[in-house]
């Protein structure tokens, strides 16, 4: 195994197949009764198309931080404590800052056109900017490398104080008074604001958007658990591989006595990357 | 606790003191920030009175990063950041002690400071009572804040510049919720400034707790 091996290894099995072909069929499905079957709305014309992204994308993006909140509980909690609950929450988190920034970006289209600005300070808005801007500082927190283990636990108390946002954001609307309009499936004692085709497209996206974040995360998770390895065994596969050069390129006259190293019978152990790195190095 | 918070507290004000970095560096270092936003106004008087509780807040905020990671280099040299985890002190003591002298740190300077808008920009300072809870309770919100980034940061090569992305958006409620409340202290907003309180004590009442439980797993770390 070296590092051409490991790169060559995709992160896809049975399960992610699966999801990625209901979620290109269900995308299919949805681009057509959005953008054909779905009517104009009678006030905001072809923008109202918008509302089968946007709010899906939003919900998306909470859920993401959600499983990221989540999975550093998992991960703080002593019973439950495993990198495979750092690897899920940070998985999470990616995917979820992916769509948020397509929420704000569809949001930002769709302001330019009702309000005539591509943004505005309205509580909702602005909070959601600041829910991406923290977890981008999470995201970056956790590309700072070193012993995982610390990393994990530096990360899993870091996405709680970040998630912390996300019921705030979610609540601007009832909290504030804002341009942003309220919830339009979901009322306490009401019925939704939209119907029949819209009604449909719309809930149909949050169902497709769900198949897309979930293949989005198992490859997250994926590539993760591929960092993970080399982080942990990317120094030995260097070193066998400089060392099989130095054999390649030895004079082919007499019999040369192969080097010492992993994988060669005879040779001492060779250090991982984490007992061969002091501590602090590479952080 | 409380008393491993005051031995903390003492330790780092003490070491404050001997070597005067913040009223020889971070004080003339805020003036110079409030005389930078006077130049980028161009000193419109108008704007530059309207703006003086933002300016301030902003201000304070470039200070406190300065603050916290003062505060966390401090114990970078010479093992001093190992010998505080064997100590055997009570980790939401060193917590509690590390915010208490980083908000003493920062009262002095928001003193500074509001010296600073009130005869740069011309600000009044009005409804002295509003604008103290508001100064004790952002002050305490922005040092817990910072003391539970600033040890998440201390450990790693980066922290120079990973504070600032981690903490300046946490700390935004503060930012919005201090200036709100001094706009209406000193009646340059309709709104009750007393409601913008109550977001300052909860993201404070949330960062504290969130410090006396996570500290001791932080700093382990660290």
């Amino acid at each position: 195994m070296n590092y051409k091996s490991l790169s060559a290894r995709p992160t896809s099995n049975h399960a992610t197949l699966v999801v990625g072909g209901l979620t290109l069929v269900g995308l299919g499905v949805l681009l057509v009764l959005g953008l054909v079957v779905s009517p104009p709305d009678t006030v905001q014309g072809e923008t109202v198309r918008l509302i089968y992204v946007h709010p899906a994308s939003a919900t998306m993006a909470y859920v993401g931080f959600g499983l990221c909140a989540l999975g550093s509980l998992a991960y703080l909690w002593p019973r439950t404590r495993s990198l495979r609950w750092d690897r899920f929450a940070g998985a999470s988190a990616e995917v979820g800052v992916a769509f948020c920034v397509t929420t704000i970006v569809s949001g930002s289209i769709w302001g330019r056109y009702s309000w005539g600005v591509w943004w505005t300070w309205d509580a909702r808005l602005t909070l959601t900017a600041l829910l991406l801007a923290v977890f981008l500082g999470y995201l970056a927190l956790r590309r700072t490398g070193g012993d995982p283990v610390g990393r994990a636990k530096r990360c899993a108390v870091a996405a709680l104080c970040c998630f912390l946002v996300v019921p705030v954001d979610h609540e601007a609307t009832n909290w504030w008074v804002t341009l942003h309009q309220k919830d339009t499936l979901f009322r306490i004692g009401k019925s939704p604001l939209i119907h029949g085709w819209q009604l449909t497209t719309m809930l149909l996206s949050f169902a497709v958007f769900g198949l897309l974040f979930t293949w989005m995360l198992l490859h997250r998770l994926g590539i993760e658990a591929l960092e993970d390895r080399i982080e942990e065994e990317g120094y030995v596969w260097a070193v066998a591989e400089r060392r099989a050069e130095g054999v390649a390129q030895a004079p082919a006259t007499g019999p040369g006595r192969p080097l010492p190293g992993p994988g060669l019978a005879g040779g001492p152990a060779a250090p991982t990357m984490r007992s061969a790195i002091p501590p602090g190095e590479g952080r | 606790m409380w008393r491993d918070a005051v031995l903390v507290a003492g330790k780092d004000l003490r070491v404050e003191l001997r070597s005067r970095v913040t009223t020889n560096q971070v004080a003339p270092y805020a003036l110079i920030v409030l005389l930078l936003f006077g130049f980028a106004f161009d000193q419109d008087p108008y704007i530059l009175t309207h703006a003086a509780p933002g300016l301030f807040w902003v201000a304070v905020l470039l200070c406190a990063l300065l603050a916290i990671q003062r505060s966390f280099g401090l114990e970078a040299a010479d093992g001093a950041r190992d010998g505080l985890r064997m100590s055997g002190l009570d980790a939401a003591g060193i917590f509690l002690g590390k915010a208490l002298a980083v908000a003493a740190q920062l009262a002095v300077l928001e003193a500074v400071l509001a010296g600073g808008i009130v005869v740069l920009f011309g600000a009044r300072l009005g409804h002295p009572l509003l604008l103290g809870a508001t100064c004790v309770l952002a002050t305490v919100g922005l040092a817990a804040a910072g003391t539970v980034y600033g040890v998440m940061a201390a450990g790693l090569r980066v922290r120079e510049t990973l504070l600032p992305l981690l903490l300046l958006p946490v700390v935004a409620p503060v930012l919005l919720g201090a200036t709100q409340a001094w706009l209406a202290a000193v009646g340059l907003s309709s709104g009750g400034g007393w409601r913008w309180l109550t977001l300052l004590a909860a993201f404070a009442a949330i960062y504290v707790a969130l410090g006396v439980l996570g500290f001791g797993t932080l700093l382990e770390e660290a």
